[in-house]
């Protein structure tokens, strides 16, 4: 669908607009020069902070800023809780607790195989093709089946949740019915399983949340239907995107691509440089009482895009901030949030984001493009078809 | 950078979020709960020759939750 020509990306930016969703830093480095806190009328008004310090502000004011929209969309839905992602102070806290034991990086570390056999899996489906489609047939499956995994759900399902995510994060941000259809399908898929684990409990995600007791009570069915709601949404189509920027740049870089196969040593401070480079996530905070950053008055109501991927790119922050460095040593980034909501699921995209690059440079360590890319519009930015050949 | 251990590591508890970039870059030093939120490892005294971690662990805390105090 066409939209209306932005005609000042200051005061009338879109962040659906084509040159955004196809090269979104120039413009975000002309912002932060002209006008570090931007605004636009669209999506019933939204504050666009491209500084460090001032996304770090919002990020760490929950007074101000409420987490209980947490995706700026043209209408905006009845609330859809996920929590604790859009839960703020006091309910955050607990409902966060319950969560974290299941990703700590000893936890995490435990999926590891499985990431590695599924990684081969899959570059075995293409590796005599001599192309593929690096989003579509890799960095896309990865995060799904391994979620799939942890819940003990069927890896196969991992279609079901794609149709799903791309109707919350992509289609439903103009189109609400179509998030609200997508929220419904989901709630029925879940309570059917958990229905079925809290009487035949195993050794997995699902089995956890339904057993797990929080202040001496078991969560809520709502609860623990959102929380899942919230893995499956927030734990496939971010590092599907990330994971799809690293290929991306290796495919465009060949310089940083032999070098990381030449000193695979150097894969650490690389993920965490390609992570603030192309950081996927991009959250948003809805304005409940008035206050004022830098000069910028935020009118309750409106809402805030909270742009990680920005604030990774500012240069007060990060010296040489628009070049990638494989070998930084210092990268204070915020790829994974800042303050209360960093996300839970951060060790397990290192983890993923780690193995799919190594697993792909040791069976494929030569390719390129092959063909245009297209990014994804909206939540999480990353390469949604980025065709390779080798 | 001084080259004697007279150094220590502080995690200030109300900061850390659980990034765990501390521990992944210093593991010597840092240690996670159940929750994976970091500590120092004793008194987070900094062993000779460890100084280096030390500093990259504090310079790469997203929440500045890494202190270093010199004694």
């Amino acid at each position: 669908m066409a939209r209306p020509t932005v005609t000042d990306w200051a005061t009338d930016f879109d962040h659906l607009d084509p040159a955004w969703v196809n090269d979104p830093f120039p413009i975000w480095d002309d912002m932060r020069r002209k006008c570090p806190i931007a605004h636009t009328d669209r999506f019933m008004g939204v504050y666009f902070p491209t500084r460090y310090q001032d996304v770090r502000a919002v990020a760490y004011d929950t007074v101000h800023f409420s987490s209980r929209r947490v995706v700026v969309r043209e209408t905006p839905p009845p609330r859809i809780p996920a929590p604790p992602i859009t839960s703020d102070p006091p309910e955050h806290r607990p409902a966060r607790m319950v969560l974290l034991p299941p990703f700590t990086p000893d936890a995490i570390k435990k999926l590891e195989p499985r990431a590695r056999a599924l990684a081969n899996e899959l570059i075995d489906k293409f590796a005599g093709r001599g192309s593929a489609d690096a989003a579509v047939e890799y960095s896309q499956e990865i995060p799904a089946r391994l979620i799939a995994h942890m819940l003990g759900l069927p890896e196969a399902d991992g279609d079901l949740y794609r149709r799903w995510i791309k109707m919350v994060l992509v289609d439903g941000i103009t189109d609400v019915s179509v998030a609200l259809q997508a929220a419904g399908e989901m709630h029925q898929y879940f309570m059917g399983y958990a229905q079925q684990r809290m009487e035949k409990p195993g050794d997995d995600l699902i089995s956890y949340l339904v057993n797990i007791k929080s202040n001496g009570q078991p969560l809520s069915t709502e609860n623990v239907i959102g929380t899942l709601r919230l893995l499956l949404i927030a734990g496939i189509d971010t590092t599907w995107s990330g994971i799809g920027s690293c290929i991306w740049h290796l495919a465009t870089h060949p310089e940083d691509r032999r070098r990381l196969v030449r000193e695979p040593a150097l894969m650490a401070t690389a993920v965490e440089e390609f992570l603030r480079a192309y950081a996927p996530v991009t959250m948003a905070r809805e304005v409940i009482k008035e206050t004022t950053i830098n000069g910028c008055t935020f009118k309750p109501g409106e809402m805030v895009l909270l742009s990680f991927p920005a604030a990774n790119r500012d240069p007060s922050m990060f010296e040489d901030a628009d070049k990638v460095i494989i070998d930084r040593k210092e990268n204070r980034h915020a790829a994974f949030g800042l303050g209360i909501h960093r996300c839970i699921g951060s060790n397990l995209a290192r983890m993923e984001l780690t193995v799919a690059v190594e697993e792909l440079l040791k069976r494929i360590p030569e390719f390129s493009l092959a063909g245009p890319v297209t990014w994804s519009e909206g939540t999480v930015r990353g390469p949604r078809q980025l065709p390779i050949k080798f | 950078m001084p080259d004697r251990a007279t150094l220590k590591v502080r995690v200030n508890r109300d900061k850390c979020q659980g990034h765990n970039r501390c521990k992944a870059l210093a593991p010597e030093l840092f240690e996670l709960d159940e929750y994976g939120n970091a500590h120092e490892i004793g008194d987070g005294a900094v062993p000779a020759g460890l100084e280096e971690k030390a500093y990259l662990a504090k310079s790469n805390c997203p929440e500045f939750a890494v202190e270093i105090i010199e004694e």
